[in-house]
């Protein structure tokens, strides 16, 4: 397949056409702006609406016929549900049985759960996708083996891509652990109750058509309404969205491992010693066992000195929750519930606030949360020594993560990556990471179990860390030490055929994924 | 033809769940060596796996069979000493081929370091090892013993051989646990000779198994000799314990084990220790009398903290210089438990100076105020200063502003 490349400001070559789609190469940061109208759909009249409200069909297929699915469609889901989702199976289930072929998904994000797709890739229902590939759905991008270009997105990047038009959605599939018969739906009541909708948000405004699938329908008015009936066409009952167990997906419990918990101490002593902690600040803490971790620690600290943070973006979980009732933090906004005291919390409490990429992460916002926050603590799976990082691909070039909300984060004052130095011999220091997806003028502070490296860009961080005790090392002294450590690495060699793009938060492309094997 | 005498071997853990390790095995063959290697991270390593299995099969003079490496990103160091006793297991001889030194590896061993904390590392489980040097303990011991089983003893051994050669341990005490015995002797003679600082000598009843230690350590590594450590874990030992401390200068410090101690004594152990405590006792007493550093035994309840502070804390008062701790997350509670209270810290600071002053005017008898203080609480003033600068109380530079 012959595709015309060009060498983008990143230094990374992307391709220019993307699915039959003209595309911008990464600029630079904060070089680009997608100029016109935002997008729309067509305009709605309620006369086409029943009077009494009742948008109710009896199933998935007969939703799917309603609503008017046609070949080459973009049919969106979302990931509230995370790896108990059933619905972004069921409803390509029934794509099928209505015989629709050459659609393109566009998922918030995807979960191992989701191997299921791999049988409508193969036969035809589905050309491809656009949104976070992991386990066998990123086996199968990585072999080459989809039709189109698979396109990540940052959960902002996904909003900006529906507002400016990039992707048009036709038929958008809503998971609803609560509903009404008109639509009105929320996600902190009912068996699956996963919290808040957040990610369905632009969907539900922006797509053609919107289809509600509940398993929990209460008789109007469903109250709270995080999702508005009024951009509803019809409803669906099911017998059940998805297995709530799956909610938690084991990421909610802090990290025993010794080098991982270290590393959030180093972590939290870091923001102590450089000022960040201080009275009225804000923090953005995700939900893996490291950032659970520095959370842990930050509290003690912040206990300790006795300093509350004004609001802390989260990946809420009952660690969050607990700071909430000691009075650690005033505010949570939280983007997404990882468990069950998170939703209860989400439920009962006013300062629990849900927040969706439009308030915390879109590039065509009048400002977003993510820049307001003080420090943002995130992972990867490589950095290098101009401190740019990956978060998508593995040192051999397989696509393994999506990009979730980590791209956004980074706008804030202080963007940090908690990492391991190596893993299993693979280096996470390298020479040049094997996919860009944050340009390291947009990361200040690597911390290892081995050391801290703050970018040279950060001087100030620099003197404020001066003397501090804390283990400040350049991050070429890191690297030497993994070179001794695990051996210098040969260069993993990468095929020069496309099978995904990465997109930075502006709608430009920064990295190309190419097919392994 | 296969090499003479050599039979099928296999060493190292297997299966999915396998982290930073290695399966190696080898089958006699008439034709010439072949190695097949199967890794996780061979597009990284690939080449530098194949390359230190050759190192050592050279070094094996192995010319026939088949060697299988599978392996989960194990460290090269790792590499070497799976192979080496695969070798060995299928009844091969060779030198032994040594990773390269990390730098550190030749930091000398210090008789009179605090030794606060000692974080036990099991012998065989080298992902666990790579990491140690950073948590700050007084001292690491790769474990020979108890947390390594039988049948492994042999593969423990030459990993924590490598781990002594290629491990940064940082500013930790290099130890060394081996086991009872026969294969206790033959723990000494693998790692004599690569810069184990102390090591542990399990249930020792008798001097002469601590005379037995030492001979064996001088004999391969002379002035370098490692220290000893004795465990006392029996109620023999205990009645020995000043012929144990005493058995030979090598000896920097007597500790004990609980656990083996309450079974054979009768006497489950219990919070409150008193089944234990003229063990404990004599230990100090030995111990001290013996002009070495008296070590309390582990505390293995990981998730209590403030339990182990309670033990810190009541082992300290009786007299103990450290504590066994089996996670990095206790390290930081015994040193801040280990540490002097800041009143002790300031009375030890008096002591300090009155008793530079007293040299520096050529003075025989140290006055703080009017009162003389006797040597032995000058000696104890400046363990409680170096004690209360480790555990923080005091600062680094507490004599600038003097």
């Amino acid at each position: 397949m012959a595709v015309k490349l060009e060498r983008n400001a990143a230094g990374r070559k992307v391709p220019l056409d993307i699915n039959g789609r003209e595309s911008v190469p990464f600029k630079g940061v904060g070089k680009h702006r997608p100029e016109g109208s935002k997008a729309a759909p067509r305009v709605a009249s309620c006369i086409d609406y029943p009077a009494d409200g009742d948008k109710r069909v009896a199933s998935l297929k007969e939703a799917l016929l309603r609503v008017g699915l046609a070949d080459g469609m973009v049919v969106s889901t979302h990931h509230h549900l995370r790896n108990g989702d059933a619905v972004g199976n069921l409803i390509f289930d029934a794509a099928a049985e209505v015989g629709a072929k050459d659609l393109m998904w566009f998922p918030s994000a995807s979960f191992p759960v989701h191997a299921n797709q791999i049988g409508h890739l193969d036969n035809g229902v589905i050309h491809h996708i656009e949104g976070s590939m992991n386990g066998p759905l990123g086996a199968y991008c990585s072999a080459g083996k989809m039709r189109g270009l698979g396109v990540l997105r940052s959960h902002g990047g996904r909003w900006q891509a529906i507002q400016d038009g990039e992707v048009h959605i036709d038929v958008a599939v809503i998971a609803a652990p609560t509903a009404d018969f008109f639509g009105n739906a929320n996600a902190v009541q009912g068996p699956a109750a996963c919290g808040l909708l957040g990610f369905a948000l632009a969907d539900s405004i922006y797509a053609e058509k919107v289809i509600v699938v509940t398993d929990n329908l209460v008789p109007f008015p469903c109250l709270p309404w995080q999702i508005q009936g009024n951009n509803v066409d019809c409803v669906v009952e099911v017998e059940s969205i998805g297995d709530p167990s799956k909610i938690v997906s084991g990421t909610t419990r802090i990290t025993q491992s010794p080098d991982r918990r270290r590393i959030a101490e180093l972590a939290a002593h870091f923001c102590a010693e450089a000022g960040i902690m201080r009275d009225g600040f804000s923090f953005q803490a995700g939900a893996g066992g490291t950032t659970l971790a520095f959370a842990m620690y930050l509290a003690e600290l912040m206990r300790a000195e006795n300093v509350t943070a004004r609001f802390a973006r989260g990946g809420s979980t009952q660690h969050m929750v607990e700071m909430l009732d000691e009075g650690l933090i005033e505010v949570i906004l939280d983007g997404q519930t990882f468990d069950l005291d998170g939703v209860k919390s989400m439920r009962e409490d006013p300062r629990h606030q849900d927040t969706s990429p439009f308030t915390s992460y879109n590039f065509h916002g009048k400002g977003n949360f993510a820049s307001m926050v003080d420090v943002a603590v995130l992972g990867a799976t490589e950095v290098d020594l101009e401190f740019n990082g990956n978060v998508v691909t593995h040192s051999d070039g397989r696509l393994l993560h999506g990009i979730g909300g980590w791209q956004n984060c980074l706008a804030a004052r202080c963007a940090m990556l908690l990492v391991p130095s190596f893993r299993d011999r693979i280096p996470v220091i390298v020479d040049d990471v094997t996919t860009v997806c944050g340009p390291g003028e947009m990361i200040d502070v690597v911390v290892t179990e081995r050391g801290i490296a703050i970018n040279p860009r950060r001087q100030d961080l620099l003197d404020a860390v001066a003397g501090s005790g804390l283990p400040i090392r350049p991050i070429e002294d890191l690297k030497a030490e993994l070179d001794r450590i695990c051996g210098v690495p040969a260069r993993p060699t990468l095929s020069d055929d496309p099978v995904a793009v990465v997109k930075w938060v502006d709608g430009t492309v920064i990295d190309t994924v190419w097919r392994v094997g | 033809m296969p090499e003479h005498g050599s039979k099928s071997a296999s060493v190292g853990p297997q299966g999915d769940r396998v982290r930073s390790d290695l399966n190696v095995g080898f089958e006699p063959t008439s034709g010439a060596l072949t190695v097949d290697v199967t890794s996780k991270v061979d597009y990284l390593y690939g080449e530098a796996i194949e390359s230190a299995v050759r190192r050592v099969t050279d070094a094996f003079a192995v010319t026939t069979g088949r060697l299988t490496v599978n392996d989960a990103g194990a460290l090269e160091w790792v590499i070497l000493a799976r192979v080496e006793c695969c070798l060995r297991r299928a009844g091969l001889d060779g030198p032994p081929v040594l990773p390269e030194p990390a730098p550190g590896a030749d930091v000398p061993r210090n008789r009179d370091r605090l030794r606060r904390s000692r974080l036990y590392i099991p012998g065989n489980q080298p992902k666990l090892m790579v990491s140690g040097g950073l948590y700050g303990a007084d001292g690491i011991i790769l474990d020979l013993e108890d947390s390594v089983p039988p049948a492994e003893k042999d593969a423990a051994r030459l990993l924590v051989r490598n781990a002594l050669v290629a491990l940064d341990w940082g500013a930790s005490e290099r130890m060394v646990r081996v086991n009872q015995g026969a294969v206790g002797e033959e723990d000494l003679v693998a790692i004599a000779t690569h810069n184990p600082h102390t090591v542990l000598l399990p249930k020792v009843e008798d001097a002469s198994q601590v005379v037995r230690a030492a001979e064996i350590l001088r004999g391969l590594a002379g002035e370098e000799a490692a220290f000893l450590m004795p465990i006392l874990e029996s109620p023999a030992g205990v009645h020995r314990a000043f012929d144990i401390a005493t058995a030979d200068p090598l000896v920097v410090a007597l500790t004990l084990g609980l656990e083996d101690l309450s079974a054979e004594l009768a006497a489950p152990r219990t919070t409150e220790g008193w089944e234990s405590f003229l063990a404990r006792q004599t230990t100090v007493y030995a111990a001290r009398a013996a002009g070495v550093q008296p070590i309390a035994s582990v505390f293995s309840d990981i998730e209590n903290e403030d339990a182990l502070a309670a033990y810190v804390h009541r082992e300290r008062g009786l007299g103990f210089d450290g504590i066994g701790c089996i996670h990095p997350r206790q390290i930081p509670v015994v040193h801040r438990e280990m540490a002097p209270s800041e009143a002790e810290a300031e009375r030890a600071v008096r002591v300090v100076r009155a008793a530079r002053e007293a040299e520096e005017r050529g003075l025989g008898a140290v006055a703080v105020g009017s009162k003389m203080v006797d040597p032995p609480v000058v000696q104890q003033a400046f363990r409680t200063v170096e004690l209360a600068v480790a555990g923080g109380v005091l600062a680094e530079d507490w004599d600038a502003e003097a």
